[in-house]
């Protein structure tokens, strides 16, 4: 399939392999940042084609793991009640919450719904004025201008019974606090492509300049990851730290300008709690006070509703690219899918489930094979 | 764990849900969440050595007869979709569970429960679809019964058929006959039914030229036993996919499965649907398609006797069965490295990003 092929091709991946086997003079960490990524990298084996020294640690970008427990109980709370058509994206109805998930709040009677597009929330609420819609928006910059645009549609079209519920997270106060962090191992990160689709990588620049690490913005398929990890060797090798774009086809230095525009209209950054890692400053989204009329949390009263995480499993860890989920005694065994510890077990791009999903048979008892 | 300190991170993890007492849609799905149903609360209830057998369908023998009996419940969202209907579904998907045994299908019953208020004119249609169906498979419709349920009891139109056929002396097909060595056929491209369905769905429609393959297969399989090369096991990847039939003969037979990614076909407009929502074709609904387990030195043969018959011109072998890994799918990816294709929990669930 064109413009899919070309970037799974066997022998230019060993090709690339072998200048990174050629370039690699000592052993290097490097994390992904992306969910998406670490589920192609995991999906295709390329942990396994990899010369030995290179290693990779997975990054917090899985919306889904990182969406805090909290937010997970206000929709839940949202959603139960009987006014409301709560509207999600898929994955995160499975995601537990303190007591339950949105796919027993709808086996219980709510009426949650999956949409693939905020636009077609506003289509429900638009033909449906006797529910009280409210749209679950989570995600990083890559699903915030959207959900920004659904909320600004709502206002013009004066849609009074559509909200949002929006727990929008940022990625580069996440990398600046995994580098701040003194347990940090990271020497390089692969940055998230669809994120600086949205935001252009200008505001990497300053991490480089207060951290010198290397960034080089990937893709999502094979060939995207194996050729920004060879450019992150070579940086590495080199002694450089600099920001670097392998995902051309998709990312610009300035991004895409409108939809930053539409992001800055509605949304104004925040401090956030991200699940298994805690509160970062400065790193979320959230609706600005002149939208206030679409903003679910406010219109249902649940700003008050907060949860704690207690310490069950090492998801935190994994998150920072501490520990690799198969260094977790729970993995496969008391964790699974079924029933998951923590989120990165739940959705796909969850680290722990593309390593249950794809890699488990490579998986000794006990650690990494 | 240290305690944290300010620029540290705070370590903490989400609880575990607590028990799942009721019946949620990933309860559906052919996945892990439904062989958990099954084992758990539906077998403990029936046990006999027939059912046990968790074949597509039972075989049973009856006055010297091997007789071939399945029963299947269609419950599709929207009723009407390019390639077919619930009425299409219905006939060839309980045609297909018998002649996965081997059967040469002969009579259904059909069942139709009808929701207060739906159209007449629905219902026509479906039973015209019914009609058609049957006649081209060769099958007639003998028995049945209509209930109607309260507005809200329903959703439109849920109609369930059994079916009986003959299994011919000699022909025993069962998921537990897999054997290391035996080939991996597959009859065509995967993944049409369950995009198309997805693709008409309220809330997630998109534009797709692809039409679902809703086919009876059981002319294609007697293509195929003719042959006379030792045909293992034949199943119907439906919902769940091809994952959810292979992992349940790598269970049933206790072998693994290998199979080589470059060689399943997947047709270009779902490969990019299931790019864009992030789904796998592999766990995607078939309702004309078959894999067969086959004895290695007949594979060859018998996929030649596939691609031969209008249903199985794509068909290919697309894998084999080994000792590694038993109870275990694997898959070779394009980039020869290995990766599980594991059974999933519930549904496949279109990604945020």
């Amino acid at each position: 399939m064109k413009y899919l092929d070309e970037y799974r091709d066997e022998k230019i991946a060993r090709g690339i392999v072998a200048a990174l086997e050629r370039r690699a003079t000592r052993p290097w960490v490097l994390m992904e940042i992306c969910g998406g990524q670490t589920h192609t990298l995991m999906r295709y084996g390329i942990d396994e084609m990899l010369p030995a020294g290179i290693e990779l640690v997975h990054g917090p970008g899985c919306p889904v793991c990182v969406t805090s427990l909290e937010t997970i109980d206000k929709a839940i709370e949202i959603a139960s009640r009987p006014e409301v058509t709560l509207i999600s994206y898929g994955d995160m109805l499975r995601v537990p919450g303190s007591h339950s998930d949105l796919f027993h709040v709808k086996a219980q009677g709510g009426d949650v719904r999956v949409v693939y597009s905020p636009t077609e929330a506003l289509k429900f609420a638009r033909a449906h004025p006797e529910r009280q819609v409210v749209f679950f928006a989570v995600g990083f910059e890559t699903t915030a201008p959207a959900n920004a645009m659904a909320v600004w549609q709502a206002k013009r079209e004066g849609l009074w019974n559509f909200s949002m519920l929006a727990s929008h997270v940022l990625v580069p106060p996440a990398i600046r606090a995994l580098m701040s962090s003194s347990r940090n191992r990271v020497q390089g990160f692969i940055g998230p492509g669809h994120v600086c689709t949205v935001m252009g990588y200008r505001e990497y620049e300053e991490l480089i300049r207060q951290f010198r690490v290397p960034i080089v913005v990937g893709g999502f398929e094979p060939l995207d990851l194996l050729e920004a990890i060879l450019m992150l060797v070579t940086q590495l090798e080199e002694g450089r730290a600099e920001v670097e774009n392998q995902y051309v086809r998709s990312v610009t230095y300035e991004g895409n300008l409108l939809a930053q525009k539409v992001l800055a209209e509605v949304f104004e950054v925040c401090d956030r709690k991200w699940r298994g890692i805690g509160g970062i400053p400065e790193s979320g989204l959230a609706i600005r006070e002149e939208y206030a009329e679409f903003d679910a949390d406010r219109i249902f009263g649940t700003e008050g509703i907060t949860a704690e995480e207690p310490a069950e499993c090492i998801s935190a860890e994994v998150l920072q690219g501490l520990k690799k989920p198969t260094d977790c005694a729970a993995f496969g065994k008391r964790c699974s899918p079924e029933n998951p510890l923590g989120a990165p077990m739940v959705s796909s791009e969850g680290a722990c489930a593309a390593y249950y999903q794809y890699r488990r048979h490579l998986v000794t008892v006990g650690g990494s094979r | 764990m240290p305690p944290a300190t300010k620029l540290d991170f705070a370590l903490q993890c989400s609880v575990p849900l607590a028990a799942k007492e009721s019946v949620l849609l990933g309860h559906g799905s052919g996945g892990r969440m439904s062989g958990d149903l099954l084992r758990n609360i539906v077998l403990p209830a029936l046990q006999n050595p027939v059912l046990e057998r968790l074949d597509d369908q039972a075989i049973v023998e009856i006055g010297g007869s091997r007789i071939a009996f399945t029963t299947d419940s269609f419950v599709v969202k929207p009723l009407f979709f390019p390639g077919g209907d619930i009425g299409t579904l219905a006939v060839n998907g309980t045609v297909n569970d018998l002649a996965m045994g081997g059967a040469e299908p002969l009579f259904l019953s059909l069942a139709l429960i009808l929701e207060e208020g739906l159209p007449l004119e629905t219902l026509r249609r479906v039973m015209e679809s019914i009609r058609v169906a049957a006649a081209v498979a060769n099958v007639a419709v003998v028995t049945g019964d209509t209930k109607v349920v309260e507005k809200g009891s329903g959703d439109g139109l849920f109609v369930n058929t059994s079916g009986i056929g003959v299994v011919a002396a000699g022909v025993r097909l069962s998921a537990d006959q897999a054997r290391p060595g035996d080939r991996v056929l597959l009859s065509g491209t995967i993944g049409d039914h369950g995009i198309t369905i997805l693709s008409q769905r309220e809330g997630l429609e998109f534009e797709s030229a692809v039409a679902s393959d809703s086919a009876a297969l059981h002319t294609l399989v007697a293509d195929m036993l003719r042959t006379g090369g030792e045909i293992r096991c034949l199943r119907d990847p439906t919902r769940g996919g091809l994952s959810s039939s292979l992992n349940e003969i790598a269970a049933r037979s206790r072998v693994g499965i290998e199979l080589e990614e470059s060689a399943i076909p997947v047709r270009e407009e779902v490969q990019g649907a299931c790019e864009m929502m992030g789904l796998d074709p592999l766990y995607v609904a078939n309702e004309g398609k078959l894999v067969a387990i086959v004895e290695p030195c007949a594979a060859e043969k018998v996929a030649d006797a596939m691609r031969r018959h209008p249903l199985g011109s794509n068909a290919r072998i697309v894998g084999s069965i080994t000792q590694a890994h038993p109870g275990m799918v694997t898959m070779r990816t394009r980039l020869g490295t290995s990766r599980i294709v594991d059974l999933l929990s519930g549904d496949q669930l279109p990604r945020i990003c």
